[in-house]
């Protein structure tokens, strides 16, 4: 019972409420870095990794909060604590991969202003999750965002053999196949249940 | 600056983040909160309130700071001032209406993240007068209350057939159901910039009709 | 985003001193008007909330008046619950206006289609039956799953669901089943055409609650009957 509940947590997030298609966090990058595979890869290997960091923080910060009973000051600190781990990742990958940093350029530091970091802090903490749920919540909702970032790269790569009407270039052709694809995933609904 | 170059200028700063450069529909940016919450009219109007009063007051707060903050911290500091007003709209919510924050979910937390804001703070309010950041936040929280209610309403509308919850085409209506659907969101922000392309196209061939006379010219 | 690009700005050397200053006074400012909207709005949220929770409850037990909360212990006793914040399960003891007990409203939860759905049903003692249920929180799909809290046919299942005990008083005398179509007997629901996983989630969970705790209820009778609350 206790693992069915965190592999149902876990396939929530990554399918049937895929945190991109169905509930809409981190649609920037998914919409400005899904050009090529190879970035797509990177991109969502650092935003698992960042969330990864953000559960266990928020998680911790969550707990100290309700101890001193200031709940009030929740989103400021989980901002704060989260801007400052992904400045810390972002000096790291700087050290020791500077051609990572370079590919994904502008978009490392944009990973604070994600809200599908965030969206995880605040939805772990309003679902009551505890640490190991937090975990596999975190985890899942990594490999959610993820696949819907190689999806879609993989799509918009063979795309560009296409002759598109030129009305449709750009975000709104990519809008409308992520449109398909968010239906697509609907076919997801009720693995976990019954 | 005559007086009336002055109005005019004003009038510039606002209008330009309602239409010209819209934050959604032209620069696209805040995507995460366009496409979730204008399933319906009521949390699309909400959303795009809260979000104009959270980038009215930190451009306000930003913009007479801008003297005082170091450059290496700033980003730092606007994150705060942000956060900070996200928190008192989500309480001031909150306290009005239950219901509504319900429905709201964390999404209205999520303003902090939201990129319109950051953006016009750093490129905005930090480097123009007290009166232009505010005027700036206006324009451009207008562009995107717009633009929610441009996506809210017709999803609303066809895909529940209800205009703010009051019912308008009678039982009998079979509405689209994709509409409200986490799909539909994506496809009504598809057709939308596709209409905003067309425009786009459209003055392009203009020009280009107008432009041939003048290369003869030449 | 390009503009944030083209502002990658010449830094000068700033001591760190002064960064820390100004850091401290915008937080000093931040948690001043955080703490300060916090203290002004939290009578309103506490009213709107309470509110809330109140025309719920009253909904599906129609005639109530007033409420007492109780919980159930290890012991399958009924004790009145003293830290409502710190009490995780949560029964409502519903009276009419006279004081007498009108029933007692239950909140469950579990998995739906989509994610959790959580909501609440009102037990008659009296009658035996389930008097009413509310859908509190459901992301069901819209137009389909989310039928369970809007489709009256539905809901009017839960208008007089027979959940009589057996002699013993120790479970359902005729457990709560799900069909589709007609139904045979009053202790069966009705699915949605089209919204059977939703229908079933929602009748499981009643199940499971009712079998639970109707038995407890009836034993504790009248702890319930006679703790109507005071007016004054």
């Amino acid at each position: 019972m206790v693992t069915e509940q965190y592999w149902f947590i876990f396939l929530n997030a990554a399918l049937i409420n895929n945190f991109v298609l169905s509930t809409f966090l981190g649609i920037c990058p998914f919409l400005g870095v899904s050009g090529k595979i190879s970035t797509a890869t990177r991109m969502g290997a650092a935003v698992s990794f960042v969330m990864l960091i953000a559960s266990v923080s928020a998680y911790g910060i969550h707990n100290l909060l309700v101890r001193i009973d200031a709940q009030y000051l929740q989103l400021i600190s989980y901002i704060v604590v989260i801007a400052s781990t992904v400045q810390l990742v972002e000096m790291v990958i700087k050290k020791f991969s500077p051609a990572l940093f370079k590919a994904l350029g502008i978009f490392l530091p944009l990973i604070t202003t994600n809200c599908a970091i965030l969206g995880l802090a605040l939805f772990q903490t309003n679902r009551g999750y505890d640490f190991l749920q937090s975990l596999s919540f975190a985890v899942g909702a990594g490999a959610g965002f993820t696949l819907a970032l190689l999806i879609m790269s993989g799509i918009r790569e063979e795309l560009q053999l296409s002759a598109v009407p030129n009305v449709l270039k750009g975000a709104a052709l990519t809008l409308m196949v992520a449109g398909i694809l968010s239906m697509a995933f609907m076919g997801f609904a009720g693995l976990g249940g019954q | 600056m005559t007086e009336l170059n002055v109005q005019a200028d004003k009038m510039d700063v606002f209008l330009k983040g309602v239409w010209k450069e819209n934050p959604v529909f032209v620069m696209l940016l805040g995507m995460c909160p366009v496409l979730a919450v204008t399933n319906s009219v009521i949390n699309a109007l909400v959303m795009g309130i809260a979000t104009t009063f959270v980038l009215i007051l930190s451009n306000l707060l930003v913009s007479s700071l801008r003297k005082l903050i170091p450059k290496q911290v700033r980003i730092a500091t606007y994150i705060l001032i942000i956060a900070t007003f996200v928190t008192v709209a989500d309480y001031a919510i909150k306290a009005v209406s239950l219901e509504v924050h319900k429905s709201l979910g964390a999404f209205i937390s999520l303003i902090v993240v939201n990129c319109i804001i950051l953006g016009r703070a750093e490129a905005f309010a930090s480097k123009n007068s007290i009166g232009r950041s505010v005027l700036d936040g206006l324009g451009m929280g207008s562009g995107f209350t717009f633009a929610v209610l441009c996506l809210g309403i017709v999803r609303e509308v066809l895909g529940n057939g209800t205009f703010a919850g009051f019912s308008l085409f009678g039982p009998d209506f079979q509405p689209l159901i994709i509409m409200i659907l986490p799909g539909g969101a994506f496809f009504v922000l598809g057709a939308y910039l596709m209409f905003f392309n067309w425009l786009k196209e459209r003055k392009k061939i203009n020009e280009k009709i107008a432009e041939p006379d003048m290369a003869m010219a030449d | 985003m390009s503009d944030i690009e083209n502002q990658i700005v010449e830094e000068e050397s700033v001591s760190s001193g002064k960064m820390l200053l100004s850091m401290g006074s915008i937080g000093l400012i931040a948690g001043i008007l955080i703490v300060f909207t916090f203290q002004f709005t939290l009578p309103y949220i506490n009213a709107n909330e309470a509110a809330y929770l109140e025309k719920s409850i009253f909904d599906v037990l129609p005639g109530a008046v007033t409420k007492k909360v109780f919980t159930i212990n290890d012991q399958k006793n009924i004790i009145p619950v003293t830290d409502e914040e710190a009490t995780s399960f949560k029964i409502y003891a519903c009276y009419s206006a006279n004081d007498s007990l009108i029933g007692v409203a239950i909140e469950a939860r579990d998995q739906g289609f989509q994610d959790v759905i959580r909501l609440i049903y009102g037990y008659s003692p009296e009658q035996q039956e389930i008097i009413g249920m509310k859908v509190l929180q459901s992301t069901e799909t819209p137009g389909l799953g989310d039928k369970i809290e809007k489709d009256p046919e539905f809901i009017a299942n839960f208008d007089n669901l027979n959940v009589t005990l057996t002699d013993d008083k120790k479970s359902l005398k005729v457990p709560i089943s799900l069909v589709k179509g007609q139904k045979s007997n009053d202790s069966q629901i009705s699915a949605i055409t089209g919204a059977t996983i939703s229908s079933r989630a929602v009748t499981k969970m009643i199940a499971k609650s009712a079998e639970l705790n109707i038995p407890v209820i009836a034993k504790n009778i009248n702890v319930l009957k006679h703790s109507a609350p005071q007016e004054n």
